[in-house]
């Protein structure tokens, strides 16, 4: 494949096909970033700029083979976005053992998985900036949702030492904790639920696209250099 | 060149970008007697990171090959691979030789 080694920053959304990770590849298509997107089905996005690969993020072959072909053509990953996951609510009496294994892996093998192979690839520039997400559902202790939050609880932890292993190869590793957001990720979550949910908030009003991207957008820009392993939970949780 | 002087030059090529990140007066001998960890290594636990690192990264620049060194086997066995620059070459030379590069 020809070489499209670029001065461009490369940012990589995991979970890019629908929800919060198109809105996070569209929007960081429109500031000139070459984006890499992917998820296990393909991509809306098409722009020159855009590139998709199909990739389930607890396949460790195909998540290295994808992460050769970006170093090999770009030559560099500024930034990751470790969007991908999966939700299953039910009552922990009720919940399959399969359902709670794919929970846990998708959930927090994907991340640290996403994460390993990121960080030795930004380490060539000394440069990196990782956001994981984390959600509410972990400090707001949500009944139904124990092997969700769990997976979210180990990313948390994960990300606060993630942050002090890779910070000498100048990586910050942060996450932002989503409220809920009209996705399919809580397309089966009862309306009741999710309004007992809101009201808990400090800000009393169902997640938006952009409060993720804002919250992003501030932990990747250069100046957050000094900004890691810290949690941003939306809506004043 | 054979096979094994090829992976000793690349992981050799690892420990002079390792030396570039070290003070002056510091450096990791090119030598396989020369302790990666221990009491007797100059090698702080990061530093140990990156050599590891560097040294896939030759290897497989080296040998069109993707191996990942640190395998759970590396990990588990009693004597450490990472004990010195002699033994690590005699393992990464182990896990070449299973991707078919014969170091002998």
């Amino acid at each position: 494949m020809e070489s499209t080694a670029t001065n461009q920053h490369v940012i990589l959304v995991t979970g890019a096909s629908r929800g919060i990770g198109e809105y996070l590849a569209r929007h960081y298509l429109t500031q000139d970033y070459r984006v890499v997107g992917c998820s296990r089905g393909p991509s809306p996005c098409e722009s020159e700029n855009y590139r998709h690969y199909r990739v389930d993020v607890t396949d460790e072959q195909g998540v290295k083979a994808m992460f050769a072909e970006i170093g090999r053509d770009y030559g560099r990953l500024d930034v990751l976005i470790n969007n991908a996951g999966v939700a299953s609510m039910n009552h922990l009496l009720l919940t399959p053992l399969k359902v709670a294994r794919n929970i846990l892996e998708t959930n927090f093998i994907g991340t640290f998985l996403l994460c390993r192979e990121a960080a030795r690839l930004m380490k060539r520039h000394r440069f990196g900036r990782i956001v994981n997400f984390a959600t509410v559902a972990t400090p707001l202790k949500l009944e139904g949702e124990a092997v969700y939050a769990a997976s979210k609880a180990a990313v948390i932890s994960f990300t606060q030492i993630a942050a002090r292993e890779l910070a000498d190869f100048g990586i910050t590793v942060n996450a932002v904790g989503p409220t809920p957001i009209q996705t399919a990720l809580i397309k089966s979550v009862p309306p009741e639920k999710i309004a007992r949910l809101v009201e808990r908030q400090a800000i009393r009003r169902m997640g938006e696209f952009r409060d993720v991207a804002n919250v992003v957008d501030f932990f990747i820009r250069p100046e957050s250099d000094f900004v890691t392993g810290q949690v941003i939970f939306l809506g004043g949780v | 060149m054979s096979s094994q002087e090829r992976i000793t030059q690349a992981i050799y090529r690892a420990v002079d970008e390792l030396n570039k990140t070290f003070p002056k007066g510091v450096h990791l001998e090119k030598s396989p007697d020369a302790p990666l960890y221990g009491q007797a290594s100059k090698l702080e636990s990061i530093d140990l990171v990156n050599f590891i690192m560097e040294a896939e990264e030759q290897l497989n620049d080296e040998f069109g090959t993707s191996i990942t060194v640190t395998e759970e086997r590396a990990l588990s066995q009693q004597n450490s691979p990472f004990r010195t620059l002699g033994t690590f070459t005699d393992y990464v030379s182990g896990l070449l030789k299973e991707h078919g590069i014969n170091g002998d």
